[in-house]
């Protein structure tokens, strides 16, 4: 019995975990409010009425392989108005991808393809 | 040691494009000279700038390929610093990059010789929202 609960323990913290990750959230309320739902390892699909859908890495999904500082339409997309890089937890990017966006984003300032500041 | 660079500069807009072709092929023969080659080239057209550069708010855009050793990149840019229609440039390794993409581009070739996976069936939904409270 003991066993059975600890292996099954593990199991609904990941899944807790996964729902947290997946709303990729804008407040720590919007996580809590996703977890007492979601709790069972079902809580994927559960979650898909009430919350915002799991967000993908761009470059994961379309298989971008090389981050082109040149591409600046793509470039662009990762970029706010006011020319700043927009963090990963709002745009889904993975890690690795992230950091050579942000590589890729610094060299295109660099030669005038994207500001370092926009004016208004 | 030899290495792949890509090399963009930005030319003032108001030059002519005869000169800027001169411009490139006085590049070219330094590169050569400096034991290095130039694998293309190529004029981007003239494109606005994200931000002002010497008082310009234009430039037109030149991608250079290179190969060559690191002292060759040295030399090839000192002499655009002292050249003066060149208003901005950079240089960047690609050599490394190209790699690494082959490799993944190989991985992925082998991946799906091997199986193409049949999609996993989606989960059955939850038993309810409530029993997890």
């Amino acid at each position: 019995m003991s066993e059975q609960e600890t292996t099954a323990a593990p199991q609904t913290a990941n899944a807790r975990s996964e729902g947290g990750a997946s709303q990729g959230g804008f407040s720590r309320g919007g996580g809590r409010g996703d977890r007492r739902p979601a709790g069972g390892p079902g809580g994927r699909d559960s979650g898909r009425k009430f919350f915002r859908r799991k967000k993908v890495c761009k470059f994961c999904v379309e298989k971008i392989d090389a981050i082109n500082y040149k591409d600046v339409r793509l470039l662009a997309q990762f970029v706010a108005e006011r020319g700043k890089i927009v963090p990963r937890r709002l745009t889904g990017v993975c890690t690795p991808h992230q950091r050579r966006l942000s590589a890729a984003i610094k060299q295109a300032r660099n030669i005038a393809l994207l500001p370092f500041a926009a004016r208004y | 040691m030899q290495r792949t660079y890509e090399l963009m500069f930005i030319v003032r807009p108001d030059m002519a494009e005869e000169e800027v072709d001169k411009l490139i092929s006085t590049l070219e023969s330094n590169v050569t000279g400096a034991g290095g080659a130039v694998k293309s080239a190529e004029k981007m057209g003239k494109r606005r700038l994200a931000y002002i550069v010497r008082s310009f708010h234009e430039g037109q855009y030149v991608l250079l390929t290179l190969e060559g050793s690191g002292t060759m990149i040295h030399e090839v840019e000192r002499r655009l610093r002292v050249t003066e229609p060149v208003i901005k440039f950079i240089t960047v390794r690609v050599d490394e990059d190209l790699k690494r993409v082959a490799k993944i581009k190989a991985i992925r070739a082998t991946r799906v010789k091997r199986s193409p996976a049949p999609a996993a069936t989606p989960e059955a939904p939850a038993e309810g929202a409530s029993a997890a409270v």
